[in-house]
Parts: C-alpha cells; sequence; structure tokens
C-alpha cells in the first residue's frame, strides 16, 4: 500500500450455517504471521459452536444430496472460480501464514484450486464408478448406489493453509456430505478467506462450516458427538489418534486416518465417507 | 361350507424328518492351525449342544491366547511363503474347488448346520448351504481380476485377516469372510461363534481336501476370549468382525492406534414399510419372511412393521392368522417354519426384552402352538400399539417379535424408519415403482429389499450404515474389506 491511507481491516469470523458469527463464547486469539508479526485476531471455536454446526450441517446435507449430482458439481466449480478471481488475494494470505516465498504461495493456491476443480468433476462420477448393477440369481432388479455418510468432521493440515484444506474439505462434500472443519490453529486466515468465497458459490448454507481455533480443544467435541458420522484426523499426530478413535467409536463413526495429498489418498477419503446402499426390486409382469 | 372346511381343519402334516445321521458329527474336535487338527496347548474344551433337544452333539477345543498365536503364526507363514506367491488363477482354482466340495456335501452341512445351530432343515438346505457355495464361486472369479475391479491396476492384498462371525449363520457367515479374504490374496484365521462351531471344522475338512496349501486358512474355536486374543495380536493386519453393536464398538476402541484395517457388521431394527397400494397377501408373507426367517435371529430382520393406517387392521387380522399357521418345532422337519433359539442365553434375552414391551404397554399376540418340552423355544409373537419410545422399538431383539407400528404419509414413514442409531435394512411394500424408489433414497439403510425380504446373494454387497457398522460383503465392494486401497 503506497498509498498514504490507513488500511480497512477485516475481522475473521466462523463460518456456520451460511452466516458469519464471532464465536458464541465470545472467544478470540491472536494469530501472528510467519515473522511473528500481528496479523489478526481470529475468533476462538468453542464446544458450543461446533455443535451448532453439526446442526446446521445435518439440516444442510439432504438439501445437498437432493440437488442434482451436476449441480453439486457447479457449485463446487463455481467456488474454484470464485478462488481463481480472488488468486492474488489467497496468494498474499498463505505466503503471510506460511512464510514461503511469494513465487510458492501462487503455485500452492494454484494446486489448490485446480484439486477443487477435480473435485467438482467427481460428483456425478461417483454412484457410476463405485455403485452399479449386481447380478443376483433371481427375479429382482438389483444395483447399489454410493450414497453419503451425513456429516463429516475433519480437522485441516496444521501447516499447509489453503491447499491442506481442500482434500479434507471438498472429498466429503464431493461425495455428497456436509462438512465442518476446523482450520489450521496457527494459520487459519486462508481458510476463513476460502469460507468467505463459497458464500457466494450457492453453496446450502450449512453444507460447508468453517471453524478457527484449537485443535486440541475440538477435537475430543467433534469425536465424541453423536450426531457426526464421519470423522477426518488424517492432520493429527499419531500419538495423539488413539483417544479420538475410541471416543469416535462410541458412534461407529468412520474414521480417516490416512495422510498425505496424493490422488490415490483423496479417492480413499471419499470411499470412506461414501456408503453403498443396495436396492432389491421384484421382476414381474 | 362348513363341514369341508372342519375337514380341512382337521388335516395335519405327517412328520416328515431329515435324517441326522448325515452329519456324521464327530465326538471331538480339535483347533484347525496350519492344516491339521490339533489338541488345544492348555487341552481345555468345551460342548456344543442341539438347542433343539439339549443333547451334546460333540466336545470343541477352547483356544487361548497361546493357540491364538500359533494359530496367527500359521498364516503369518502361509502369507509370506505361499499365498502371496500363489498366483491369481491358481487361487481362483483353490476357491471354485472349495465352492464344489461344499455342493457336493451340501446335505451333510446341511444337516449338521440345522443340528448345532437349531434353525430348520427347509433353511439350512434352501439357503445357508447353497448361499455359503455360491459365495466361494463368485469370489473365485475375482481371484484373477482384481485390476478390473476398480481399485486401482494392481491392488495388494493386506496380510493376515482376523474373522470373527456369529452363530446365527455360521457356514454361511464363514464363506462371506473367507471367501473374499482368500480372493483378494489374505490369509486367514477365522473364529466361529461358541455356540455353532460344527459346520466350520466341517470346512476345514474341505479345505483339506480341496489341498489348500497350509495356513492359508486356520479355525480356531473358543469364547469371547479367543476372539479378543485374535483382536490384539499383533501380527494381524485386519479384523472383520459380524455381530452385535457393543462387541463391533469394543473392537473399534480395542484396534485404535494399531494401524488394523477394519470391517464391522453390527446390529439392526430394519423396518419394513407397507403402503395401502400394496399386494396384501404378499405383503403378509414378506412380514413372515421379514422376521420369522431363522427365528429371528438376523440382524437385518425387519423387526419394525409399519403400516400405513387405512390397511392396518386388514394387515393385522391376515397377519395373526398366518403367525398361528408357522410351525414352531423340530428343525429337522422338512415342513418346519421356526426352529429352535440358539441357546439359553439368547432365549432369556428374547424373553426380557418381550416382558418389557407388554409393562411399557404395548399389546402381545402370541401364537398359540405347542412348543417342545425340552431345548429352547419362543412362540412367533407380534405386538401392537408400538410407540417410538417402546424398548422393543428400539433395541435389537435378535428373536421371532415384531412390532408393528402405524403411519399416514410417506414423510412420516421414512422419518419413523430412519429413527434408529442402526441402519442395516428395511423394507419397502407398494405397487408403485416411483414411490417406491422415492423411499428408498431417502431411508438410511445399507440394504432396501423392495416388494421382498431378507433375499442375500454373492454378487450383492451387504453391510450397514451408522452404527450397523462399516465395509460390505458380497458383490465388487466386497473385495474392499481386504485390499490396501
Amino acid at each position: 500500500m503506497s498509498e498514504n491511507r490507513l488500511e480497512v481491516r477485516k475481522t475473521y469470523k466462523l463460518l456456520i450455517n451460511g452466516a458469519f458469527p464471532r464465536s458464541e463464547s465470545g472467544r478470540t486469539y491472536e494469530v501472528l504471521d510467519a515473522e511473528g508479526k500481528f496479523l489478526a485476531n481470529v475468533a476462538q471455536a468453542s464446544r458450543k459452536d461446533f455443535r451448532e454446526a453439526v446442526v446446521a450441517a445435518r439440516a444442510a446435507q439432504a438439501k445437498w444430496w437432493s440437488q442434482s449430482a451436476y449441480n453439486r458439481g457447479q457449485v463446487i466449480y463455481r467456488l474454484a472460480e470464485m478462488a481463481e478471481s480472488r488468486h492474488g488475494e489467497l496468494a498474499e494470505v498463505v505466503e503471510a501464514c506460511e512464510g514461503v516465498k511469494a513465487k510458492e504461495a501462487r503455485k500452492s493456491v494454484s494446486r489448490g484450486i485446480d484439486r477443487m476443480v477435480w473435485y467438482a468433476g467427481w460428483t456425478d462420477k461417483i454412484s457410476q464408478i463405485f455403485g452399479g448393477a449386481n447380478p443376483v440369481a433371481g427375479p429382482y432388479f438389483n444395483f447399489s448406489v454410493p450414497v453419503p455418510s451425513g456429516v463429516v468432521a475433519a480437522i485441516a493440515h496444521p501447516a499447509n493453509s489453503f491447499e491442506g484444506l481442500i482434500d479434507v474439505t471438498f472429498g466429503a462434500i464431493a461425495a455428497g456430505n456436509s462438512v465442518v472443519v476446523l482450520a489450521s490453529g496457527d494459520r487459519p486466515i486462508p481458510a476463513v478467506l476460502l469460507g468467505e468465497m463459497s458464500a457466494v458459490s450457492d453453496f446450502p448454507g450449512g453444507v460447508l462450516n468453517i471453524l478457527t481455533g484449537n485443535a486440541a480443544e475440538l477435537a475430543p467435541v467433534m469425536a465424541a458427538h453423536e450426531d457426526v458420522d464421519g470423522f477426518d484426523i488424517g492432520n493429527i499426530e499419531a500419538n495423539a489418534r488413539v483417544e479420538l478413535i475410541t471416543s469416535a467409536a462410541g458412534s461407529i463413526k468412520r474414521v480417516f486416518e490416512s495422510e498425505g495429498f496424493d490422488e490415490a489418498n483423496a479417492v480413499r477419503r471419499m470411499r470412506t465417507f461414501i456408503e453403498t446402499s443396495t436396492v432389491w426390486h421384484t421382476k414381474g409382469q | 361350507m362348513e363341514s369341508l372346511h372342519s375337514q380341512l381343519g382337521g388335516l395335519q402334516y405327517d412328520d416328515a424328518p431329515e435324517s441326522a445321521a448325515i452329519a456324521k458329527i464327530k465326538n471331538e474336535y480339535g483347533l484347525f492351525i496350519n492344516g491339521k487338527f490339533t489338541d488345544a496347548k492348555e487341552h481345555k474344551s468345551f460342548l456344543t449342544i442341539n438347542p433343539a433337544t439339549e443333547e451334546t452333539l460333540s466336545q470343541v477345543a477352547q483356544a487361548d491366547s497361546k493357540d491364538v498365536d500359533a494359530a496367527v503364526q500359521a498364516a503369518k507363514r502361509a502369507y509370506d511363503k505361499v499365498w502371496s506367491k500363489t498366483t491369481g488363477p491358481e487361487r481362483a482354482k483353490y476357491l471354485f474347488r472349495i465352492a464344489r466340495l461344499i455342493q457336493e456335501r451340501s446335505r451333510e452341512f446341511a444337516v449338521t448346520e440345522t443340528l448345532d445351530n437349531g434353525k430348520p432343515i427347509r433353511e439350512t438346505r434352501d439357503i445357508d448351504v447353497p448361499l455359503a457355495a455360491a459365495h466361494f464361486f463368485y469370489y473365485a472369479g475375482w481371484a484373477d481380476k482384481l485390476s478390473y475391479a476398480g481399485y486401482g491396476p494392481d491392488p495388494q492384498p493386506l496380510g493376515v485377516a482376523g474373522q470373527i462371525i456369529p452363530w446365527n449363520f455360521p457356514l454361511l457367515m464363514a464363506a462371506w469372510k473367507l471367501a473374499p479374504a482368500l480372493a483378494a490374496g489374505n490369509t486367514c484365521v477365522l473364529k466361529p461363534a461358541e455356540t455353532t462351531p460344527l459346520t466350520a471344522l466341517l470346512l476345514a475338512e474341505i479345505l483339506q481336501q480341496a489341498e489348500l496349501p497350509d495356513g492359508v486358512v486356520n479355525i480356531i474355536t473358543g469364547d469371547g476370549s479367543t476372539g479378543a486374543a485374535l483382536v490384539e495380536h499383533p501380527d494381524v493386519n485386519k479384523i472383520a468382525f459380524t455381530g452385535s453393536t457393543g462387541v463391533g464398538r469394543m473392537i473399534q476402541q480395542r484396534i485404535a492406534g494399531s494401524g488394523k484395517h477394519l470391517t464391522l457388521e453390527l446390529g439392526g431394527k430394519g423396518a419394513n414399510i407397507v403402503f395401502e397400494d400394496a399386494p396384501i397377501d404378499e405383503v403378509v408373507e414378506g412380514i413372515i419372511d421379514g422376521i420369522f426367517f431363522n427365528q429371528g435371529h438376523v440382524c437385518c430382520a425387519g423387526s419394525r412393521l409399519l403400516v400405513q393406517e387405512s390397511v392396518a387392521d386388514d394387515v393385522l387380522r391376515r397377519l395373526i392368522r398366518r403367525v398361528e399357521q408357522l410351525r414352531v418345532g423340530n428343525p429337522l422337519d422338512k415342513n418346519t417354519d421356526v426352529g429352535a433359539i440358539n441357546s439359553a442365553e439368547q432365549l432369556a434375552r428374547i424373553a426380557e426384552l418381550t416382558s418389557t414391551g407388554e409393562d411399557e404397554g404395548a399389546t402381545r399376540h402370541t401364537s398359540t402352538c405347542v412348543l417342545p418340552q425340552k431345548g429352547f423355544w419362543f412362540p412367533p409373537t407380534v405386538f401392537t400399539n408400538v410407540s417410538q419410545s417402546h424398548r422393543i422399538a428400539r433395541e435389537e431383539i435378535f428373536g421371532p417379535v415384531l412390532s408393528m407400528l402405524t403411519f399416514r404419509t410417506p414423510e412420516e414413514a421414512v422419518q419413523k424408519a430412519n429413527n434408529t442409531n442402526y441402519g442395516l435394512a428395511c423394507g419397502v411394500w407398494s405397487e408403485k415403482g416411483s414411490r417406491t424408489l422415492w423411499v428408498a433414497e431417502r431411508l438410511r439403510a445399507g440394504v432396501i429389499w423392495a416388494n421382498t425380504y431378507n433375499k442375500f446373494d454373492p454378487t450383492s454387497p451387504f453391510g450397514g450404515v451408522r452404527e450397523s457398522g462399516f465395509g460390505r460383503e458380497g458383490g465388487r465392494q466386497g473385495l474392499e474389506a481386504y485390499l490396501n486401497v
């Protein structure tokens, strides 16, 4: 800003049910850039914020799944368009949060946006790739349809602030789930920015909920919540997982615990959060 | 007319018993480890009885943690040295052999199963055993076609699979576990249920006849402690469990952080939804199949009947009449519809839950059939005036007990059907295909039967959503449980 003017700073808030509330707890925490300089005060989501997000996610999931697969793909693609048009802004915050070179930050944002486009193309392929007709021995038409598990809680990558958010969020969403994702604790700003873009991308409110806060505080709450169907802890350190899985088993959650951003892992995550529903229908005159 | 009716009413079926002699059950069985029957290290054993007569059938070895270790080590050796080097086409031929051998000895299997489990011979003969053979035949063909299964160009097995199965379909569950695991290239340690070990041990003889390499399949009999030792063994790479949600939850907790792969096929409280346009006579047969098949010892049983209000009285009247006609008794009799409850323990649980039905205000209709003096029996029972909060509408009874509720609109039917933590199976009865598909799309269940119930096929994926577990058995999807993908 060479202009001799005081910049207008933004308040970074949560994304719950399509709205941008502060934490109901009133808490915030300081986010610093890679050099330790103050960047922003960010909302510190509470247990109750998470519960409200789950209520919103549950209601939104039915709406999201009732839209056509074509339509869901277009909505995700729309978000990629929004992100592309604000590519520079995203790269700036990634650079500030992660302390990487500008060129690296731009590349990381590009990869993240390209991955979103990849997910946009998955929505109307999943049924054919993972489902199909089954030749049962009898007078029945039998077919298997992949359906979403429901509500998925996810923890984003702690270091990779934008790219590391994309898989944990859109793998589940492309498969028809709704998601409550906890952004990187130290580097949450790119996630908040993406949340703001999602509000103008035709997502039904509550399909994508983004919280900022402390993973050590919120992960056990996610694990224990009985109305959460899937739990993505691939970005949680291995020694912290045992307790979380033990708690998640209380309601037989689908737990995803593979690390990494490769394509095989992305497909594995989608498979984790889909269920095969098989229908037998009698044939006759 | 009246005299004709009384004459017909007086007609009785003659006894038509299958001969028990074909079963050739031995006096005692060891553990099947590394291709041989061996004694348990501590020489402990337990008795398995015929639940229809309470007579002892055989004495079976009780495996402890040392025996489990021996079985797992045998499976690991067989995986490293033999099975992982056996080509897909060769694995396929072993599985085809096993399928054929089961078919050859199918009557022996059926009678043994009926004796050990208490289920009617009509079911073991027509369903359990043929489906078990079909399952091996189906997965045999996958063993050399895994690269076409949709899990990448060269999907790899997991290693040693520990498989724990329940007592309700002993042979069939063994087939559901072993066939896909072996086709995918894993080796197995199978733990049959404590009360029904015999057909798995008979299957071990088949594996010997098939000359399956030693250690590729190991079968260890025992109680819950045997299963726990298997779950916790560090050299087991995969646990596949079928049983109660309570035990499934414990297994998921025990192996947390171990890196073991897991699939769970757990309990259910299936809704059988009847719309007013459905053909009532077929519906009544479907309701009967849904809840009284296998004495209701079925995780996917249609134990909650949801009937549209306009036809509820008619359905109930015909249902009660049909329940009275069910033949309950000697499982070896070819005309028997409902056999024995599998164990005294299960009978006590059914009786306890059923009594809460009356305590909570539901109306009980119980068949007046005469029950045998010895053995474990429970008469087919239907509850009406059931509310959604009653224990009999929420908890899995795993017995011949049906709870009937009503609804007015399709929305209400879906809402009531989904009002459970389970999500295994549902039935929908309607002549209107578009409505059936609308309902099916909204039901949270892994299997939906439209105008039928309790149908199974090796090509058709089976398994639950929510607290009914995760993973599928059957079909292409059933391979995923045993591949490292």
